[in-house]
């Protein structure tokens, strides 16, 4: 071989180099740009107007977990947040879209919230409320974290928010943020 | 001749960058791993690194927030284990993590503010330009490292909660963070060396 053809061939080693890295920085920055968005998300209302009207399903892990197995070839996706949780609450309304647009085709979203239990009524209640909240609501109180976080899932660190979307016995977890266009395609995907 | 040695060297340096940033960008650092020293600045304006802590046997280790109801949940819990652990050669080390332009709440000021408010006996610091908490692979607030200094560098010993009951104290069953620590001021193995705990996501 001669300089040229080493030369070429580092070239286009580094070409793949560049191309990873530009790949990576733009991921990166888009990433950023959309925390960045989250964080302008609307501020919960801390409003104890009449909640008598809400019926709130209540449970711990192990009567939670049925939600998470339901082999009845629907497209469940599962999210789990809460009313303090700022990139959340900016990402509810695309859960809450592809329940309305998505739910004629065997698609259910499932919200998990984690809110903390003595602030169920004077926050979760009106939040549901106030933002209606269409999509089914359901409170997870169990403290022990540590044995039910890796039931969700093993690669699940506890950050929120997370999601699971499952059919029958696929299932795909994400600990991250979503736009409605990635929500919507990764939805697709089960749909196919 | 040169051309195969030019060649290996290129793909070596090329596949050790990629795996190398695959690691750092994935996990951060595992149980067993020596961590690297850092400096950061404190809500009193100085810069603090585990290399100024000539008599620690360790560090308890929070990546923690002004903002985040869990971590507020648990700062009355973090004094208590540097009042705790400090004396006995494990104190903690408070680092924030979150951007303030992200999270406004978590600006500087607003730092000073809550380890004075609190009365905070510990560092509060301030990750700026957020390049300590990827490192550990923190990834919420709160996230806990217990390290402990030993012949080959500072080790990472434990990761998670603090405890197993971020609801009510007093309702606390396993409590994590000491275990670990006890284990290791008695020479003995952590039980439990990795834990999970809701919590805040890191703003970026």
């Amino acid at each position: 071989m001669n300089a040229e053809v080493i030369f070429k061939f580092i070239t286009m080693k580094y070409i793949w180099i560049i191309l990873f890295a530009f790949f990576f920085t733009s991921c990166k920055e888009n990433k950023q740009s959309i925390s960045k968005e989250e964080e302008k998300a609307v501020e919960v209302k801390n409003n104890t107007a009449n909640t008598v009207n809400i019926d709130l399903e209540i449970y711990d892990f192990n009567g939670f977990k049925k939600y998470l197995n339901q082999k009845d070839d629907k497209v469940y996706i599962v999210n789990f947040w809460a009313t303090w949780c700022g990139p959340c609450v900016k990402e509810l309304p695309y859960f809450e879209r592809i329940n309305k647009e998505y739910g004629n085709k065997n698609v259910e979203v499932i919200l998990v919230s984690l809110d903390f239990p003595h602030l169920y009524e004077s926050k979760l209640k009106p939040f549901i409320l106030e933002h209606h909240i269409k999509s089914k609501v359901i409170a997870l109180d169990d403290v022990d974290m540590n044995t039910w976080i890796p039931l969700v899932n093993p690669d699940w660190s506890g950050s929120i928010p997370a999601t699971i979307i499952y059919k029958n016995d696929t299932s795909k977890f994400f600990e991250q943020s979503f736009t409605y266009e990635i929500l919507e395609n990764e939805t697709l995907k089960f749909l196919k | 001749m040169k051309t195969p040695v030019i060649l290996s060297i290129m793909m070596i340096t090329f596949l050790s960058d990629f795996t190398e940033k695959n690691v750092i960008k994935d996990s951060g650092y595992q149980i067993g791993d020596v961590v690297s020293d850092f400096e950061l600045k404190n809500v009193d304006g100085k810069m603090i690194s585990l290399s100024d802590y000539n008599e620690a046997k360790g560090f308890i280790i929070a990546f923690t927030c002004n903002t985040c109801p869990f971590a507020i949940a648990y700062e009355d819990r973090i004094i208590a284990l540097d009042k705790k652990y400090a004396s006995k050669g494990y104190p903690v080390i408070a680092i924030n993590p979150n951007s303030p332009i992200a999270q406004p709440g978590d600006s500087f000021k607003a730092m000073q503010q809550r380890a004075k408010e609190k009365g905070f006996t510990f560092p509060y610091l301030v990750d700026e330009g957020q390049k300590v908490y990827p490192k550990y692979g923190a990834t919420k607030t709160p996230h806990m490292y217990v390290l402990q200094k030993t012949k080959k560098g500072i080790v990472l010993k434990y990761i998670g909660a603090i405890d197993d009951n971020h609801q009510d104290a007093t309702a606390v069953k396993t409590r994590y963070v000491e275990n670990a620590v006890d284990a290791l001021l008695k020479g003995e193995e952590i039980k439990q060396t990795e834990t999970k705990a809701i919590g805040c996501s890191i703003k970026v």
